[in-house]
């Protein structure tokens, strides 16, 4: 059940709306989750700023996926709070309703539903009732349908829209997903690896995508290609070992001292430039800082 | 026939869904059956005999049965071990109606107390007996009764996420606990011998050849009934949910359902149509015992499933009546080579056949040039979505 | 670990000392067969001793210690023994149906040719000659050099006291070196004493016999109190009555804790037995994630394979266990290997696939056992070791089979363990069941691994199936009544995790067998079933669940 502050409930076909007077859509604090004593999130703090576009930066295993998890109720974090806009409580609810009060996610590995089409993908992500009987008596509206075509423009799968998912490419999966996301019409976007497995030039519409979508919706960005990040990021958030290491705008977290020394410190001499997509200028091994991973456990 | 009037027939069959050719279908063989069974002297080699007719009319149980069964593992991923449990209430709901039509008839002559219950000296009805004397409230039971099992199994399994192998060992366990208690004489319900020995439904004899006819024809228009209803469920967008669902759960929950509900809501649907199954089946072999409760019966339900095709509605019909009369022919001829047959069959199809018999059908369809699906313009939305709903994918067998 | 199991050992070997020593005392007891021939005279006189002469007759029968002195006693006493009127010798001599006698010499116990009535004549006796012998029986088994049958004769007394054999006794009870025989004499003595006693005696009687738990006494007790209470009491009456509730207390609430621990007993052999069933299962599904739905009649084929063993070794039905064992180990785990090659591995990742599968197989299986055994049940015999029990006290015995079969699973258990944990077959199976890709990127066979994991599987299912033909028919249905046992054990313990599997199997067989007195065992079972389910919902995982993110 949703309940508001106060404790009353708020039925799902209230479109919750979140109170963001302070600005700020989703307040994450002093939340901390261990797996068998291993810290994976630790007392971490973090605000999203209504309407913002962030960027979340960190070696493999910093708990970027995790503080996801958290966010979107697949895992219960041992202590802290996670509020959507100041009166909705997120530890409250469950997955399903996380998603309903408008948090959308797009996962790390594409997940689709391949035994369905592309088209029905799309529509069974739609913002609206998610009741049983809806489902089962319901029809598509027109208003509906051209909403579906549009997004199947968006993504670029109008061709596509009648195979079975399970025929798509990585890529156009990837792009699927966007799409579901997109058809959920989320207030906030959890956005996981978007543009693993694209070509330069998916990325760049990636990234524009992710920018028009940026002042409506919040989104928050996971990726550990630089340039991508560089080329979208307005903020951006380092994770490390499971709490904010710094946040700044790029530049800034690249200048941050500390923020070198964890990520430079050891193994500098490391370089993955062979992961640069092309399209974008290869720098100086500091942008790929996924290189060093400091995985520990 | 000259090549036009074939090529319209051809036209037509591929216009048509399955859900036409197997309500047709159904229509036909009734009307054959009943048509030969009335019309034809016995002596005629036209005639369908009484017994033909009983036979059939267990098939279309078990195709009932089945449909139950193809609801909620192939499209749901749910692999029940335990729908027997459903059929078995579901006939036990129709038994006890049926002994209650015994009334002063039975052996002991009490009027009130069925048999058995006179031979265990009780000297009233048990509580959960009220009502069963009549017609409707049995109608009732036949809904209510699996119905509120499968309800509270469902929330009790689903809602703690119980999934996969986990669940299908659990439904086994139920259907075994339910065996041991019917087996107890306490129970009421007729112990190891359970009910039988009816005389009539509703006021026609059960002796009565046209009885029994009407028994298949009324099994015949509720397999049509089903089958409609649960065409209706999968090509609904609740069909694509538990579709999903059984693919990629943890999926369906983030883009905002609630999946444990839909898998509750189509377990007991499923769980209702077996109830019936069991139902139907009940008047027409005449008895009702614990041993439908059986593991073992549930299990060959899903054979019979998984031969047909599973993710195919008619694929179950399919597998169920051929199943089932395979083993009629069996154990006619060879009764010890039937376990043997079956066994082999399971084996068989699991690593040659995954797509059961139904998931051959369309190439061979393709084959006479009957399939809906050999035109190439995929682009054509309707094309397209029949090809969807078609049966090319063989389903991996649950949520892994 | 390892000292656990040395423990264990010896427990095992101390174990099969004992059941040895049975066998040996009977031995040396038939072995001395030579007869005495003072008693050959002695007996000899008999046919010409008259009957007031007999006392001291017998006296000095009785004192000459032989086998065979207590055996002519016993027959004068019944009063079977006659001579033939035309030799006098002296035989034990049966009515028959037709009216004649049938004959067997005494002393060379060769059978004679049946005779008429007329032929012989009984040795007579009277009341007291009889009450005479009766105490001399006693003190020849009172004085036996076998300790057990000491205790028999004690025993003997406790139930039918005499005086004569009372007195000897007193005589005796300085002598026994026993403190068993000598503990129950006191007992006899003191229930007398509280029987017949003055009231402080009775008192003392009391004190002493309250920490005795044989039903005599406690009967013995409960009724003289209640025969007290119904009367007027004096004030040493009223003191004594007290007394005896408070014993009688002590008593019941002794034998109650005996019963619990024999209910724990019960449970933890009824826990062995569904471990053996299932930690096969634990090993296919819980490591290699393999649904075997043949896994009953992997326990079946073991205990046929019990049965095949004593057809042919007829005469070694004392070892057919012990060869029982292994072969059941290769004949079940060569089977599994078989299953697994033909069919399984086809079906990798598809569990729900690979159920079915294996059941088609399990249908094929119990059809081939029907068909070459036929459907009914067979007898295998079961080992005198394995029969018998250690009786610890009134109360309280412990059956050797249900033994044997506790300290066998868990001997089988933590040997699977070390398996598993320590060699590397253990370890290629925990990588190939984690990272099958990863582990033949590493060039570990995992196809092998694979055959010989479930041929381990199978393997224990069928010793499994050894142990259980010891208990319960052996017939082609043997297996179906243990699978779904098995997987709620797996289940309830946790999937992949062998302590759990220990641990559910021995808290679902005592929690069944704790339940079996008050509901039945047909409702106990229901009770567990549905407990079960419930708490599957609970802790979807089992109670040990596996960690980790593949998990989900
Ligand atoms: N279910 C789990 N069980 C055990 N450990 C886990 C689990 N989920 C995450 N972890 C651990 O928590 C840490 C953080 O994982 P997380 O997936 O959040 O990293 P990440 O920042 O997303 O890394 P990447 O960039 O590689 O995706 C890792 O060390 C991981 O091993
Ligand atoms: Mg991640």
């Amino acid at each position: 059940m949703i309940v508001d502050k106060a404790g009353t409930p708020i039925t799902a076909t209230d479109n919750v709306q979140p109170d963001t007077r302070h600005g700020v859509i989703l307040y994450v604090e002093d939340v901390s989750v261990s797996f068998d004593g291993f810290k994976a999130l630790n007392d971490l703090n973090l605000y999203i700023n209504d309407g913002e576009l962030r960027c979340l930066i960190g070696a493999n295993g910093a708990g970027k996926t995790t503080l996801m998890d958290v966010i979107t109720g697949k895992i219960r974090p041992d202590t802290g709070k996670v509020n959507f806009g100041q009166q909705v409580d997120l530890l409250q609810l469950d997955e399903s309703e996380i998603a309903r009060v408008g948090i959308g996610r797009k996962f790390q590995k594409p997940t689709v539903f391949e035994a369905l089409s592309v088209y029905k993908n799309i529509e069974l992500s739609l913002a609206g009732d998610k009741g049983i009987w809806t489902s089962l008596f319901g029809k598509l509206t027109g208003e509906q349908r051209d909403r579906i075509d549009e997004i199947l423009r968006t993504i670029g799968l109008t061709n596509e829209a009648f195979y079975m998912a399970e025929r798509l490419s990585h890529g156009q999966k990837q792009w699927l997903e966007i799409g579901m996301l997109l058809a959920a019409e989320p207030r906030v976007l959890l956005v996981d690896e978007p543009v693993a497995g694209m070509t330069g030039q998916e990325t760049e519409r990636t990234a524009e995508l992710l920018t028009s979508l940026a002042g409506e919706h919040s989104v928050v960005v996971v990726e550990h290609d630089m340039a991508f990040v560089r080329s979208i990021a307005r903020t951006v958030t380092v994770l490390h070992q499971g709490s904010v290491l710094a946040e700044g705008s790029m530049s800034e977290v690249q200048s941050n001292p500390e923020v070198i020394k964890v990520y430079l410190g050891e193994d500098s001499g490391e370089d993955s430039g062979d992961d640069n997509s092309e399209g974008y200028p290869s720098e100086s091994g500091e942008e790929y800082i996924e290189a060093s991973s400091s995985k520990e456990g | 026939m000259n090549m036009k009037t074939t090529h319209t027939f051809v036209e037509i069959i591929r216009k048509m869904s399955h859900l036409h050719i197997v309500v047709g279908t159904l229509f036909v063989a009734t009307i054959y059956v009943s048509f030969c069974n009335l019309a034809f002297a016995e002596s005629s080699f036209l005639h369908v005999s009484d017994y033909t007719v009983s036979l059939f009319g267990k098939y279309l149980c078990y195709a009932l049965l089945a449909l139950a069964v193809d609801l909620v593992w192939g499209y749901c991923g749910i692999l029940s071990l335990g729908h027997g449990a459903f059929f078995g209430l579901g006939g036990y709901a129709m038994g006890m109606y049926l002994m209650r039509q015994i009334g002063d008839r039975g052996v002991y002559g009490n009027a009130e107390l069925p048999d058995f219950m006179v031979f265990l000296n009780w000297t009233e009805l048990p509580w959960y007996w009220a009502g069963s004397s009549s017609f409707l409230w049995m109608v009732l039971m036949v809904f209510v009764a699996p119905g509120i099992l499968a309800f509270v199994f469902g929330m009790l399994a689903f809602r703690s996420r119980v999934s996969g192998v986990y669940l299908s060992i659990m439904t086994q366990a139920m259907t075994y606990a339910l065996m041991l208690a019917f087996f107890r004489n306490e129970m009421g319900f007729g112990g190891n011998n359970g009910l039988t020995d009816f005389k009539e439904i509703a006021g026609f004899s059960l002796q009565d050849p046209h009885t029994k006819l009407g028994l298949f024809v009324v099994t015949a228009i509720a397999l049509a009934i089903a089958y409609w209803v649960s065409n209706y469920i999968v090509k609904s967008k609740l069909g694509a949910i538990i579709t999903a669902t059984r693919d990629a759960e943890s999926r369906v929950r983030f883009v905002g359902y609630k999946p444990e509900y839909y898998k509750v809501w189509i377990f007991v649907v499923s769980a209702m149509i077996a109830g019936v199954a069991g139902a139907l089946y009940v008047p027409q072999v005449g008895i009702i015992n614990p041993g439908e409760f059986s593991p073992l019966n549930s299990i060959e339900i899903v054979v019979w499933v998984a031969i047909g095709g599973r993710y195919t509605l008619y694929g179950a019909i399919i597998g169920a009546i051929l199943v089932s009369y395979a083993k009629t022919r069996f154990t006619a001829i060879m009764p010890e080579a039937w376990l043997f047959a079956l066994g082999g069959l399971f084996v068989l199809v699991t690593l040659l056949f995954p797509k059961g018999i139904a998931g051959a059908l369309p190439g061979v369809a393709r084959r006479f040039g009957l399939d809906a699906n050999t035109n190439d313009n995929k682009t054509n939305k309707n094309n397209a979505q029949s090809e969807e709903q078609g049966t090319l994918k063989a389903p991996r067998a649950g949520g892994q | 670990m390892r000292r656990f199991i040395s423990v264990l050992f010896c427990c095992l070997v101390s174990w099969y000392a004992i059941a040895d020593d049975d066998v040996n005392t009977k031995d040396s007891t038939a072995a001395s067969s030579s007869i005495d021939s003072e008693l050959i005279e002695l007996v000899n006189q008999l046919p010409n001793t008259k009957l007031n002469k007999m006392q001291p007759l017998v006296e000095n029968i009785a004192a000459i210690k032989s086998h065979k002195t207590r055996e002519v006693l016993q027959i004068l006493l019944a009063g079977d023994l006659y001579y033939l009127k035309s030799d006098k010798t002296l035989v034990n001599a049966q009515k028959q149906n037709d009216g004649n006698y049938q004959l067997t010499n005494i002393l060379t116990d060769e059978a004679l040719a049946p005779v008429k009535k007329r032929a012989i004549r009984k040795i007579r006796s009277n009341n007291r000659l009889r009450s005479a012998i009766r105490s001399f029986i006693a003190k020849i088994d009172l004085t036996d050099d076998d300790k057990s049958t000491r205790y028999g004769a004690v025993e003997q007394l406790l139930e039918k006291p005499s005086q004569e054999t009372l007195d000897t006794m007193r005589s005796l009870l300085p002598l026994e070196k026993d403190a068993d025989v000598a503990n129950l004499m006191q007992t006899v003595l003191l229930i007398e004493q509280l029987k017949h006693g003055k009231i402080d005696e009775q008192l003392s009687a009391v004190a002493g016999l309250k920490s005795s738990l044989e039903p005599v006494v406690l009967n013995t007790l409960s009724a003289l109190s209640e025969e007290l209470s119904a009367s007027e009491k004096t004030q040493e009456q009223e003191q004594l009555l007290t007394a005896m509730s408070k014993a009688i207390a002590t008593i019941e609430s002794k034998r109650s804790n005996y019963k619990f621990i024999e209910n724990v007993f019960f449970g933890l052999s009824l826990g062995s037995v569904l471990l053996l069933a299932a930690i096969g299962l634990a090993i296919t599904f819980g490591v290699m994630g393999v649904i075997n739905m043949a896994h009953g009649e992997m326990i079946m084929l073991g205990a046929y394979t019990t049965y095949v063993v004593q057809l042919v070794f007829p005469n070694l039905i004392e070892y057919s266990l012990l060869i029982a064992v292994p072969a059941a180990f290769v004949v079940t785990g060569l089977v599994g290997i078989l299953i697994e090659r033909g069919v399984i591995r086809f079906l990798k990742g598809r569990p729900l696939e690979t159920l079915l599968a294996t059941f088609g197989i399990s249908l094929i299986l119990q059809q081939l056992v029907r068909t070459v055994f036929s459907p009914l049940n067979r007898q295998v015999q079961s080992p005198e070791w394995m029969t018998g029990s250690w009786q610890i006290n009134p109360v309280f015995s412990l059956t050797f089979n249900r033994l044997y079969i506790i300290l066998f699973a868990i001997m089988v258990f933590f040997t699977l363990l070390m398996i598993l944990k320590k060699s590397s077959l253990g370890l290629h199976v925990r990588a190939v069941s984690q990272n099958r890709e990863m582990a033949k990127a590493l060039s570990i066979k995992s196809d092998w691994v694979d055959a010989i994991t479930f041929g381990l599987g199978s393997g224990i299912a069928g010793i499994a199936g050894v142990v259980l033909s010891q208990l319960t028919n052996v017939g082609p249905n043997l297996g179906q009544a243990y699978i779904i046992d098995s997987f709620l054990v797996v289940v309830f313990g946790g999937v992949g995790n062998l302590w759990g599997t220990l641990v559910a199997a021995m808290s679902l067989g005592s929690i069944n067998k704790f339940l079996e007195p008050i509901t039945g065992s047909v409702l106990a079972n229901i009770i567990v079933l549905v407990g079960l389910v419930l708490f599957i919902q609970k802790r979807p995982k089992g109670l040990f669940p596996q960690k980790g993110r593949a998990v989900d």
